[in-house]
């Protein structure tokens, strides 16, 4: 398998020569691997989308697609499969007649393209829609034609747009799914764009979390969650307490931030010295009620707000001076003792407190 | 007892549909309410005029108001041979009211339309009769001039009995009715109105199609520029609207002329002599400049409302497929700016076909169209039947012309924002 199928190498984008969208992006995206473009808006992930697929040329840098610069190469050229935002299907022609484009651009013989059309359309489970026009498909079903249509050519690698942006939450996480089994079928590389953290765990091999014109952190979606790198991740992908600090000592693996005038045992991990500040990152399952002995953080805290969500409850502590630190219990007899107001005992290992960035 | 037949009925009894049609109505009559003042107004100004123009361009009362015991008498006439004594009686008691009414003048007029040749005979017949002896007018008439006793003249009045006529219509094509009653066309040196005709088409077209392919671009423009742009070029679209289309015409008068200002930069690039500046105006090149761009607009504002509504997307979606730009645009832009080609065609066309200022002042001789004609009709010759006749016949063109679009294309495609 190729490493380096698609690499953005040294890559700046701007677009009014006084602000860059993309900063020095440095990415390689392997072969048959499905890759997401996490990220606020705004945060250039986009524009990188729209780089490799040429309608965007790089204000400095190259790309390069299974070895070869692209840059100059016009987007009709480089037989890449897109799906839209908008799905983006031809409305006067029919479902047949979109999935038919690129094979006829390409003089593939009527036979054949009917075969490939046919198989793409058993891929999305449409057969029997051939004949019909976009604008009598319902949202999932028209998705679902943008997909057909971005494989219908066999491209090597194919590019996803923010593709279940428009659908209600049941058909989104239905598509994902099927997209997800698409790519693994066919092996497709894939590039996604979603500014939806839990479509972006639930489907990718890799994400690139993108803040402010660079990638924060590229790494499997497991431990993008359990080991972020920096403040910005660990806030952006999934729930997160936080506890702003000074590190007060550092030593064998482990350091002692100071927070509101008690120590905190936690994990350095861009902290190298002490009297740094720092911030430490916690996820709300990672803590405990009623904590053993064995725990490194034990403190206590008063319950401030209790939340039923069915099969788990949240409470909210407030514990050396933070009001907002989130606990999630599971729904258990044993925990029925949850109440407002009341006094508890918290713990967590150090481990799982991480002392990033101050930001 | 099945659930279909059942009615279904409200809370207090009164069945659903009653009580839907009584909840209903006070929003109806306020809505009519509403647009009875236009209803009215288009009544009033366009159905109206419109219908008395339709009467007036088939009206032939006059004849047959004045001759109407003479017209009686002719019922019976089979038309070969003269007419008899009882036809002869009848047309002089006639003509001897008309004398008295002093409109005498009047009838040998509108007889002379149909047939040269009655002026004289009856100024003649006027002063002879004064001395007519009761009975046998036959001879007396005969014996005016010869040309009363020609079974063609006669032939000529009977022509005029009927209270309606299509001869207007006719004469508009250049046709008419001969003696014998067949439809044939005027000699072929007098034939001016089937070149108008044909001029105006030709015109109409020409004019149409240089909107649409200068439109198109500037349209295309207007959607995708940035909006701070788009504004500004939207604007220039516009301003030839808020200026006066005299102003407009006048203006390209000064530009075209010989010695106006697109000569002198020819002769000054060298592109022609100073001494065969050639003519742009009173001739069709005047009349095909300045209404293509008096018409400009009406073209691209239905296409930039279309493709405003076109994502830019789709074009991508196309390249990203494997097409060309070319092939993007021909295959996936192109056939969804349909509906805006024919709202802007159609709209230049129907305008072209009916514009009378601008080829009036720039056209000349032969730039001029058929509404130049009609208007001469109108205030020159007051021949306003004539005027009315081929106003209705252009109304016709135009509706044929929206018959075929709706056939080729369909209405309900059009759209004009």
């Amino acid at each position: 398998m190729n490493k380096e199928f698609v690499k953005f190498d040294k890559v700046d984008k701007s677009y009014d020569g006084k602000i860059l969208v993309v900063k020095d992006l440095q990415l390689d995206i392997e072969e048959g691997e499905f890759v997401t473009m996490l990220g606020p808006s705004g945060s250039g992930k986009t524009t990188c989308l729209m780089m490799l697929a040429g309608f965007e040329t790089p204000t400095h840098g190259e790309i390069y697609l299974d070895g070869r610069a692209i840059s100059s190469i016009p987007p009709h050229k480089r037989g890449i499969g897109m799906v839209f935002q908008n799905y983006a299907l031809f409305p006067h022609m029919t479902v047949y007649e979109n999935l038919a484009f690129p094979l006829r651009v390409r003089k593939i013989p009527k036979d054949e393209a009917d075969k490939k059309i046919d198989k793409a359309l058993s891929m999305v489970s449409l057969q029997g829609f051939a004949d019909r026009m976009p604008g009598q498909l319902s949202g999932g079903q028209q998705q679902r034609v943008a997909v057909a249509r971005s494989l219908v050519f066999d491209p090597q690698l194919v590019l996803m747009d923010e593709p279940l942006g428009a659908l209600d939450k049941n058909l989104r996480e239905s598509m994902q799914y099927e997209i997800k089994h698409i790519h693994e079928s066919i092996g497709v590389t894939v590039v996604y764009v979603t500014h939806d953290q839990s479509e972006a765990l639930t489907m990718s091999n890799r994400i690139a979390v993108f803040n402010d014109g660079k990638v924060q952190q590229l790494s499997s979606p497991d431990e993008l969650y359990e080991k972020p790198v920096n403040s910005f991740v660990a806030e952006f992908i999934g729930e997160n307490n936080t506890f702003a600090g000074e590190v007060s000592d550092i030593s064998g693996g482990k350091c002692k931030v100071k927070v509101a005038n008690t120590e905190i045992l936690a994990n350095p991990i861009s902290v190298k010295s002490k009297g740094e500040k720092t911030k430490i990152s916690l996820r709300p399952e990672r803590a405990l009620i009623n904590p053993s002995d064995k725990m490194d953080n034990i403190h206590s805290g008063k319950i401030e707000e209790v939340i039923y969500h069915g099969d788990h409850t949240r409470v909210r502590i407030n514990v050396l001076g933070n009001n907002q630190f989130i606990l999630k219990v599971p729904n258990s007899s044993a925990n029925m003792d949850i109440k407002l107001g009341k006094d508890i005992k918290i713990g967590w290992n150090s481990d799982d407190a991480r002392a990033l960035d101050p930001k | 007892m099945s659930s279909e037949t059942q009615k279904i009925l409200t809370t207090d009894g009164i069945p659903l549909e009653v009580s839907l049609k009584k909840a209903e109505r006070r929003n109806k009559i306020k809505a009519f309410l509403l647009v009875a003042p236009l209803l009215l107004f288009l009544i009033i100004t366009y159905v109206f005029p419109i219908g008395d123009m339709l009467m007036r361009s088939v009206d032939d009362k006059m004849v047959t108001e004045m001759l109407p015991k003479t017209f009686k008498a002719m019922e019976k006439w089979d038309g070969k041979e003269l007419p008899e004594e009882e036809v002869f009686a009848a047309f002089h008691e006639d003509f001897k009211k008309l004398v008295e009414e002093k409109r005498e003048g009047k009838l040998s007029t509108q007889l002379n339309y149909t047939k040269n040749g009655f002026k004289s005979i009856i100024k003649k017949l006027r002063r002879k009769s004064k001395s007519f002896e009761e009975g046998n007018y036959k001879e007396q008439i005969m014996a005016v001039h010869k040309r009363w006793a020609d079974v063609e003249y006669w032939k000529a009045i009977k022509r005029r009995a009927p209270a309606i006529t299509g001869q207007k219509y006719l004469k508009g094509m250049d046709m008419y009715k001969n003696e014998s009653g067949e439809i044939v066309s005027v000699e072929e040196d007098r034939r001016i109105h089937r070149i108008l005709w044909l001029r105006t088409l030709e015109i109409a077209f020409f004019v149409t199609l240089f909107c649409f392919l200068m439109a198109y671009p500037i349209a295309h423009l207007l959607a995708t520029l940035p909006m701070k742009y788009s504004n500004l070029l939207m604007i220039c679209v516009l301003l030839p609207f808020w200026t006066s289309l005299l102003v407009r015409t006048a203006s390209w008068m000064i530009l075209l002329q010989q010695q106006g200002v697109v000569n002198d930069f020819f002769v000054w690039i060298g592109l022609v002599a100073d001494d065969a500046r050639p003519e742009m105006m009173y001739n069709k090149t005047g009349t095909y400049v300045a209404m293509t761009q008096i018409l400009l607009p009406f073209m691209v504002l239905p296409l930039y409302s279309v493709m405003k509504t076109i994502s830019p997307s789709l074009m991508r979606a196309g390249k990203s497929l494997g097409g060309t730009p070319i092939v993007a645009f021909w295959k996936v832009y192109f056939p969804l700016t349909i509906p805006g080609i024919g709202a802007g065609c159609l709209l230049c066309f129907i305008l072209a076909i009916g514009y009378y200022i601008t080829p009036a002042l720039v056209g000349g001789a032969s730039g001029t169209l058929i509404s130049n004609q009609i208007a001469f009709h109108m205030k020159s010759t007051l021949d306003w039947s004539f005027a009315s006749a081929m106003g209705l016949m252009l109304l016709a063109g135009v509706l044929a012309i929206y018959w075929v679009y709706n056939k080729l294309v369909g209405i309900d495609n059009i759209k004009l924002g």
